[in-house]
């Protein structure tokens, strides 16, 4: 075990697969010579050369193509987008491409693709640079989305994500590069797919968070804590395919629910995870499941503004509390 | 063009149904022939179809409530159709019959409509309710505007766990949501109701005279199979005049005939109820004056013994019907018998199988009942109660032997069968039955 940042955890995930497998290779913008806009791909040109280490120009509809491509050619491509904001560009070949190959080829084409890269809010980047853009994604059939909240998470799940023979979508979050945690040092260590965790264990209420919102859930189950008010809080770690039971377990155990996430309510995951929930646990809820998602506005650039769109500590504890009747 | 949906006639004897389980919700599609909602009948839940296409838009009744044949309990019709006119004529429909017989709605009048989310397992729709104790236990349910009572799915399941009525709730939830905490704080509250109960129990060490309080209880709503039940008893031994026949029978050979037939063919699992089936049709074709009806001006002579076997079920005595059981072969009667019975027990017997009998059959002696006295189904004529069989000392040729003997007890309705009349039939039933041989003369 080591501690180590999530960018450096990241970071160690694209080496270590990088030198398990030769089909692998990483391509994007300023991954290579600028050591990544994040340096999330520090030294790996150096370390592996520019045939497997590729910088490409600013044209993200064309080189998500090539990636596909490139996996229909049998190779292991991990497309980095600068932001997932950029993504949306690339979304034509993301979607008709990546992500229905396998079908609309009678299984004859494979594409172990993964797209990775920030999402979500950053700091008063503004509306076009802080979209959530998960729910979009998880909405297709034939990709997976991928969402780690600490560290060890990202190593583990990044590692699955590119031994994955599917195209996965793995959102990071450039505010938790800088986070620090555990990690297990092991170049075997991976972190199935498809598998939520139980971060907090607590008997009154589930807090399910994702990405940026599981420490704030965490902070949030602290200050229950001391009003009398025990938290578990969930983390999904995939989107999809979404591990359902572990959150219907904690359902049947704590009665009441809130989801948090810093995504536009509409439509979003929180929206999924309710509705299943409602399928699933029906008779064993107390109230209503609670979303606390981030304001249905473009993402303002004011810093207080931004502040405010997004949820905090006190939206979720006020939001646990209703839950509870308290 | 909208249309109402009424309470349908779903069996013959049927005079009002209970929504067991709505199978559609209120905007779903609708076509002809689909199934709409499973109805709690006198005897069986049954399938009720929608008679037209369109949208369901409004369910009139909830899962539970009782109502009267020909009673709306749903509007089916285009989305966008406006349907005020049939609601109002609904409304009045229902209030009309409640006001002309409100002896016939009693269950769903007695406690308001309840939005709860009955468990899946438990379509039975009992709702126990225990006597208030006394004290501060009573505290009526806020009823939220329209009457509704709101609970949390959670809490409804708990208090119908614990037998709390929900109308002694008061809800804390918002717009007077019962919620979990308010079923814990009753279950609790009534644990603290019955601990001084315990010590009344220990001044028995010292003598003194202990009271006990009357006994706890709980009143289940009765279901249409027990109403019914109710019901037709009451037209039976009251108005009809019966009168009791016995006699005891060896049934040695009867024994040694069932037990070479399963040996010759295991797969027949033929049992001592299917013989006896098939004597007393054997029985009724010698004897045609017992195979017979009262119709109030005439008596019907039934042309074929169709014999009724009880059958007891979760929720009540049913008595599945095998037809023609005279022609039938003691095989065929054993599968039949088996089947229906399967079939009643899982309340999937349609009105014509159990209705329309000639003569019935009831038979205790897997309980140990050495002999008793049945009611007769109205409007047959009599039914043959079958006691247990067991080996008894019997007096043969001067010698007391061990023979297996069963008893059986005959009631009649005195107004088609008389005296001697049972008693013959009876004799052929016992002559038939200690030698199944006579079966094929």
């Amino acid at each position: 075990m080591a501690v180590m940042t999530m960018r450096d955890a990241l970071n160690q995930a694209l080496s270590e697969e990088l030198a398990r497998d030769e089909n692998v290779f990483l391509m994007g913008e300023e991954v290579a010579e600028y050591q990544g806009a994040y340096k999330v791909t520090r030294g790996l040109l150096e370390k592996y050369g520019p045939k497997r280490v590729i910088d490409t120009p600013i044209t993200e509809l064309g080189f998500a193509g090539l990636g596909v491509g490139a996996a229909m050619a049998g190779l292991r491509p991990i497309v980095e987008f600068m932001t997932f904001n950029f993504s949306i560009l690339a979304t034509d070949q993301i979607i008709n491409s990546a992500a229905k190959m396998l079908y609309m080829s009678a299984g004859q084409f494979k594409i172990p693709i993964v797209f990775r890269g920030p999402g979500g809010s950053a700091y008063q980047v503004s509306s076009q640079h802080s979209q959530a853009l998960e729910s979009w994604y998880a909405y297709f059939p034939g990709l997976k989305v991928v969402m780690p909240s600490t560290p060890a998470d990202a190593k583990g799940l990044l590692k699955s994500a590119i031994r994955d023979d599917d195209p996965v979508i793995f959102i990071e979050q450039e505010r938790m590069y800088g986070m620090k945690g555990e990690v297990p040092e092991d170049v075997d260590f991976t972190i199935p797919l498809g598998l939520g965790e139980v971060k907090r264990e607590g008997s009154d209420a589930t807090i399910i968070a994702r990405s940026l919102m599981v420490p704030i859930a965490l902070q949030a189950a602290d200050e229950l804590d001391k009003q009398g008010v025990s938290c578990e809080v969930i983390d999904p770690r995939t989107i999809r395919p979404l591990d359902i039971e572990t959150i219907v377990k904690s359902v049947e155990k704590t009665n009441r629910v809130v989801i948090a996430e810093e995504s536009h309510p509409f439509c979003s995951v929180a929206a999924e995870i309710s509705a299943q929930i409602t399928e699933r646990a029906f008779d064993y809820l107390d109230a209503p499941v609670k979303r606390v998602s981030g304001a249905d506005v473009p993402m303002p650039y004011a810093k207080n503004l931004e502040k405010l769109a997004i949820p905090g500590v006190e939206q979720l504890v006020a939001a646990v509390r209703e839950v509870s009747y308290l | 063009m909208a249309t109402q949906v009424v309470m349908p006639k779903l069996s013959p004897t049927m005079e009002e149904g209970q929504l067991s389980r709505w199978l559609k919700k209120e905007g779903d599609k609708v076509s002809m022939g689909e199934p709409l909602a499973e109805i709690d009948t006198d005897k069986a839940t049954m399938e009720m179809q929608a008679l037209s296409n369109g949208v369901l838009r409004k369910i009139l009744i909830n899962e539970g409530d009782s109502a009267p044949l020909g009673q709306p309990i749903a509007i089916i019709g285009e989305p966008d159709e406006d349907i005020s006119e049939l609601l109002k004529s609904a409304q009045t429909a229902k209030s009309a019959k409640v006001d002309a017989a409100p002896a016939k709605l009693p269950e769903s009048e007695a406690a308001p409509p309840v939005e709860t989310a009955s468990p899946a397992k438990d379509r039975d729709q009992v709702r126990p309710s225990i006597a208030p104790v006394s004290g501060d236990g009573q505290r009526a349910a806020e009823a939220a505007p329209g009457g509704r009572v709101l609970i949390s799915p959670i809490a409804a399941r708990m208090a119908a766990d614990a037998g709390i009525d929900l109308n002694s709730l008061r809800g804390s939830g918002p717009s007077g949501r019962i919620i979990k905490r308010d079923v814990e704080e009753a279950i609790s509250g009534r644990g603290k109701q019955t601990a001084p109960r315990l010590r009344v129990v220990t001044p028995m060490r010292t003598g003194k005279p202990v009271s006990f309080e009357p006994s706890a209880y709980r009143d289940e709503p009765l279901s249409e199979m027990r109403r019914t039940i109710a019901r037709r008893l009451v037209t039976s031994l009251g108005p009809v005049p019966h009168f009791f026949l016995t006699t005891e029978i060896d049934m040695e050979r009867a024994a040694d005939l069932r037990r070479s037939l399963n040996e010759i063919d295991p797969e027949l699992k033929v049992s001592i109820n299917d013989v006896v089936i098939k004597v007393a049709a054997a029985a009724l074709m010698q004897h045609p004056q017992v195979n017979a009806s009262f119709q109030e001006k005439t008596v019907r002579y039934y042309e074929h013994a169709d014999i009724g076997v009880a059958v007891a079920t979760d929720n009540g005595l049913i008595t599945p019907i095998i037809r023609s059981a005279d022609v039938k072969s003691l095989s065929e009667i054993a599968v039949e018998a088996r089947e229906l019975a399967t079939r009643a027990r899982a309340r999937k017997l349609k009105p014509e199988e159990y209705t329309g009998a000639t003569f019935s059959i009831s038979n205790l002696g897997m309980f140990g009942i050495d002999e008793f006295t049945a009611v007769i189904n109205p409007p047959e004529g009599a039914i043959l109660a079958i006691g247990a069989m067991s080996p008894k000392p019997v007096a043969r040729d001067n010698q007391v032997v061990i023979r297996q003997t069963m008893r059986v007890t005959m009631s009649c309705d005195h107004r088609v069968v008389d005296g001697a009349i049972g008693a013959q039939f009876l004799q052929t039933f016992k002559k038939i039955l200690e030698n199944p041989l006579y079966l094929f003369v």
